[in-house]
């Protein structure tokens, strides 16, 4: 596998302030990537910098084994969708679709029929007469999409494309769009700040935060196994529970010893935190001899829907609280409600620790 | 240790190249137009009449001369006394048409504005014909005269009302519906909310109204001229010095005193303005006033007042100019609009101007918008886009007497190469572009500034030239703001006396200028007809532009429908 972009030692500010520093990443030829982070972060400003749009202040950028750092964006390839859309509007959708068709030399022929191939191709067959104040903000945002594969880029830059759009629209966009890059095969990189979005679609997630990369993974590690404590706690939920290492892989909370993964990186004596997702929480059929069991009492139960989340404490230890999901069936089975006593275990290779 | 790393210099595309020689060739042209004249009236102040360097000693004895320092003096008075009596009117007719229930607003609020249309002479023409030696009510005045300062400042009421209307309209319409319920709610009288919440949303624009009347009024010429009798302004000293003594160095001098408090007008607003930026919220819901009989009664027979004084005037105007000789045979007549009895260029005159206006509005409005958007667009290049931003504000600041008196300094020059423009039609073209320049450039930059701020980048992507998708898409879209800025340069240099009363020739003479001439001469009433044919003409225009902004545009514009 080659690397069709790679970013080396990208930094970019903005007078004093510091919006990106030394940013390395490489993308993979045809690969679907979401930058992932909140609001500020600088993911914006990496694709922007990608695309030439707002240049970095130092650093590289190689777009298939070409050093593109100092092209303007129209002397590199890439296709691009804002959040805006950017439609054209006094401009049909046609049109628009057109836009860079028309520079390139074909005839009408040729071209009619490749926005009809477009416009279809984002299950728009009939949209071409219209204006885009027609068009619902989905449509909207699928006319951009055919408008920026148009002319066939090698790249293709999405910022933040579904956030305009109601739950129910981006749900259905999210497969749509994903299912086109597969076809197309496009190397594709989208920033969001929606990390069900980013663990949907994307083939890597690249989590920044304050300017900086804090991990990038497939969306399977960057969930099970999140880098660093803000991955952990930005990417789904994650319970904290501050204790101390007291060996390399035991870390005391409470005065009760845990066993957990062994740290490397860590001395014995530190501060740490102690860290589990609350879906990885184990309450049925503990074995007697199994480790980490905590005793606890049920202290809140908050109906979210298909599960329960609930708030337990440590019977040893009050100020001691962990949230866990439980399932419909499991609260009917074993009677949980306020108040209940019960046992529960944290699996040790499903503890994380971070300083 | 910390390695200093170099900075990216970042390639130019052949757009990003053509913008920016598309702003090197703006600043250029804006030099010329702007800030090169400026510099030689600058300069001039400083030389005796042979052209030598005499450092200050022509300010020593300007100020030194009583009767000029008294002008200056008197100009203060008339603008302080002015605003101090418009301001307060434009805030009730603008809080009328705004915040009451007003029975056929927009009739209203086009009789406001018909000011505008009119060279500054007319109402003093007007007051002629009421108060002057002749008037038929010069016993209401017991045994004072009309010319002087008191007629100045009626004729000035008249003449500023529309722009701080404007300015106040816009303002209280700008007013945050959920202020005054909360106020309701909480049981406020209307006396305190009036003073805690609708006054204090209205602050920044009485300041610009006042700091805009003042300045006007200060930098007019056609009024104080007309009807100023012995008393004596900047402006009309200007005029006296240059045409009358051809001291053009004492003229530079009392030029530079009248630039000095329109610049810091100018300044002044402008840092205002800066503030008000951060009190306007995007979640501002409108206000949409509710009928209450007394109020509504009262502020509808202000309004008729009010117009009703306006249309007296410009009805004056117009009545005299049909009379055959006022004031002993009043029937009426055509013969005054005989132009070519009273001035040797007869129509001419009134056939430049439209040419002219014409001419003004093409040439300044493609300027003015492909120059604001060359100037918000280039990527870079941030030194002489800001130079372009300097020399785009500079006129605002600069009144028409003084940016013409810069114009015979610099092109009248014998070693100018630009010295064939000078007595041409170019130059009176030219001059009125730059006189009302930041108005055109900030309409052009507003409006662009409401558009998609990622166009070019699309474009750039899709490997589109960008001024394909100027031509294509941005101007398109412009279009209203762009008519708008043309109207606006059309009207104003139909009327505009001040800057070019210095710069015609006798084949290029205006009909502003004529009517200053005639007026001159003595026939007050072929001057009104002058005034009259420009009134109708820029009026007219104007109702053009509404009417085809209302039915030509639906059409044009059908991407606008939903
Ligand atoms: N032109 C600019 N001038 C100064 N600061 C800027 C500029 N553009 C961005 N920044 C700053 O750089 C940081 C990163 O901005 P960026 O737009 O990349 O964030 P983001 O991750 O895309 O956030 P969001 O999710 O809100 O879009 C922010 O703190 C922002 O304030
Ligand atoms: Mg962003």
């Amino acid at each position: 596998m080659t690397n069709y972009l790679e970013v080396r030692n990208l930094s970019k500010r903005f007078g004093d302030f510091s919006a990106l520093g030394d940013v390395s990443l490489d993308v993979v030829e045809g690969e679907f990537v979401c930058f992932l982070g909140p609001s500020g972060c600088g993911k914006t400003t990496l694709l922007r910098a990608i695309a030439g749009l707002d240049p970095q202040t130092s650093g590289t950028i190689r777009q298939k084994g070409r050093d593109v750092s100092a092209l303007p964006p129209a002397q590199r390839d890439f296709g691009i969708v804002f959040q805006s859309y950017a439609l054209f509007p006094n401009l049909t959708v046609a049109d628009n679709v057109g836009y860079g068709l028309v520079n390139r030399r074909q005839n009408r022929g040729a071209i009619a029929r490749r926005v009809a191939e477009l416009l279809a191709m984002v299950g728009l067959p009939d949209a071409g007469p219209k204006y885009p104040a027609q068009l619902s903000g989905g449509q909207q945002q699928r006319v951009a999409l055919a408008r920026a594969l148009a002319t066939s880029p090698g790249l293709l830059l999405l910022d933040e494309p579904l956030s305009a759009l109601d739950a129910r629209v981006r749900l259905r966009l999210r497969h749509e769009i994903k299912a086109l890059q597969r076809t197309l095969g496009v190397t594709t990189i989208m920033v969001t700040h929606d990390q069900e979005e980013a663990l949907t679609m994307a083939d890597r997630i690249v989590v920044m935060n304050q300017g900086a990369i804090e991990q990038v993974g497939t969306p399977q590690e960057i969930y099970r196994r999140p880098a660093t404590a803000f991955v952990a706690d930005f990417v789904g939920s994650m319970n904290f529970l501050a204790g101390t290492l007291m060996a390399p892989d035991r870390v005391r909370v409470a005065g009760v010893d845990f066993a957990c993964p062994v740290q490397d990186g860590l001395a014995p004596g530190q501060k740490v935190s102690l860290c589990i997702r609350p879906e990885d929480v184990r309450v049925r059929d503990l074995p007697a001899d199994i480790v980490n069991r905590v005793p606890v009492e049920v202290a809140e139960l908050d109906f979210v829907g298909a599960f329960c989340r609930a708030t337990l404490k440590a019977r040893a230890a009050a100020e001691v609280a962990v949230t866990a999901d439980f399932s419909s069936n499991l609260i009917r089975d074993l009677g949980v409600d306020i108040g209940t006593k019960l046992d529960i275990a944290l699996p040790p290779d499903r503890l994380r620790v971070f300083a | 240790m910390s390695l200093a790393v170099p900075s990216l210099k970042v390639g130019l595309s052949r757009d990003d190249l053509m913008m920016r020689a598309g702003v090197l060739v703006l600043a250029g042209v804006l030099l010329v137009m702007v800030g090169l004249p400026l510099w030689a009236l600058l300069a001039k102040g400083f030389e005796d009449r042979d052209g030598k360097f005499i450092g200050l000693a022509n300010y020593i004895s300007y100020f030194s001369t009583p009767a000029l320092f008294q002008s200056a003096l008197n100009s203060l008075q008339v603008a302080s006394i002015t605003t101090v009596i418009v301001v307060p009117l434009a805030f009730l007719y603008a809080y009328a048409l705004t915040r009451t229930v007003l029975p056929m607003r927009w009739l209203f609020q086009g009789i406001s504005l018909i000011p505008i249309f009119a060279p500054s002479l007319l109402p003093g023409l007007a007051l002629i014909y009421l108060f002057g030696t002749q008037g038929f009510l010069k016993v209401l005045l017991g045994g004072g005269s009309i010319y002087g300062i008191d007629g100045i400042v009626i004729a000035q009421v008249f003449y500023c009302f529309p722009h701080a209307t404007l300015i106040l309209t816009t303002a209280l319409a700008t007013a945050d519906a959920r202020l005054y319920e909360a106020a309701d709610v909480l049981g406020t009288s209307k006396r305190r909310v009036f003073f805690t919440v609708t006054l204090p949303g209205a602050k920044y624009g009485l300041i610009s109204a006042a700091l805009v009347v003042f300045t006007l009024v200060m930098t007019d010429f056609g009024i104080a001229k007309v009807i100023g009798g012995n008393f004596n302004v900047l402006a009309t000293d200007v005029y006296k010095k240059v045409i009358g003594q051809q001291d053009f160095s004492m003229g530079a001098v009392v030029g530079m005193v009248l630039l000095a408090p329109a610049a810091l007008a100018f300044l002044v607003d402008r840092l205002v303005q800066r503030k008000q930026v951060a009190l306007l919220t995007a979640r501002a819901v409108p206000l949409v006033p509710r009928p209450k009989f007394a109020r509504d009664l009262f502020f509808t027979l202000f309004c008729l007042l009010v117009s009703a004084a306006i249309l007296a005037i410009l009805g004056m105007a117009i009545w005299g100019s049909l009379i055959k000789y006022w004031p002993y045979n009043l029937s009426l007549t055509l013969d005054n609009y005989d132009f070519a009895k009273f001035d040797s260029n007869g129509w001419d005159s009134y056939w430049n101007s439209v040419r002219m206006a014409l001419g003004a509005a093409v040439f300044g409005t493609v300027l003015m918008f492909t120059g604001a958007w060359l100037n918000e667009k280039t990527r870079g290049f941030g030194a002489m886009r800001g130079v372009v931003q300097l020399l785009a504000f500079l006129p605002m600041a600069v009144p028409g007497l003084v940016l013409g008196l810069g114009y015979i300094f610099f092109f009248n020059a014998p070693n100018n190469p630009l010295n064939f423009l000078y007595a041409t039609m170019g130059i009176l073209v030219l001059n009125t572009v730059a006189h009302f320049y930041t108005v055109g450039h900030l309409t052009a930059t507003t409006a662009l500034k409401q558009i998609d701020p990622e166009f070019e980048a699309v474009s750039a992507s899709l490997k589109v030239p960008v001024w394909k998708t100027f031509a294509r898409v941005t101007a398109p879209i412009c279009l209203p703001a762009i008519l708008d800025i043309a109207i606006y340069l059309f009207v104003n240099a139909m009327t505009t006396v001040s800057s070019v009363i210095f710069l015609y020739a006798p084949d290029t003479k205006l009909a502003s200028v004529a009517a200053v001439n005639i007026e001159e001469a003595g026939t007050t009433a072929a001057a009104a007809a002058l005034c009259v044919v420009i009134v109708l003409t820029s009026a007219a225009v104007k109702a053009a532009h509404l009417v085809a902004d209302r039915f030509l545009f639906a059409r044009l514009q059908v991407w606008r429908r939903r």
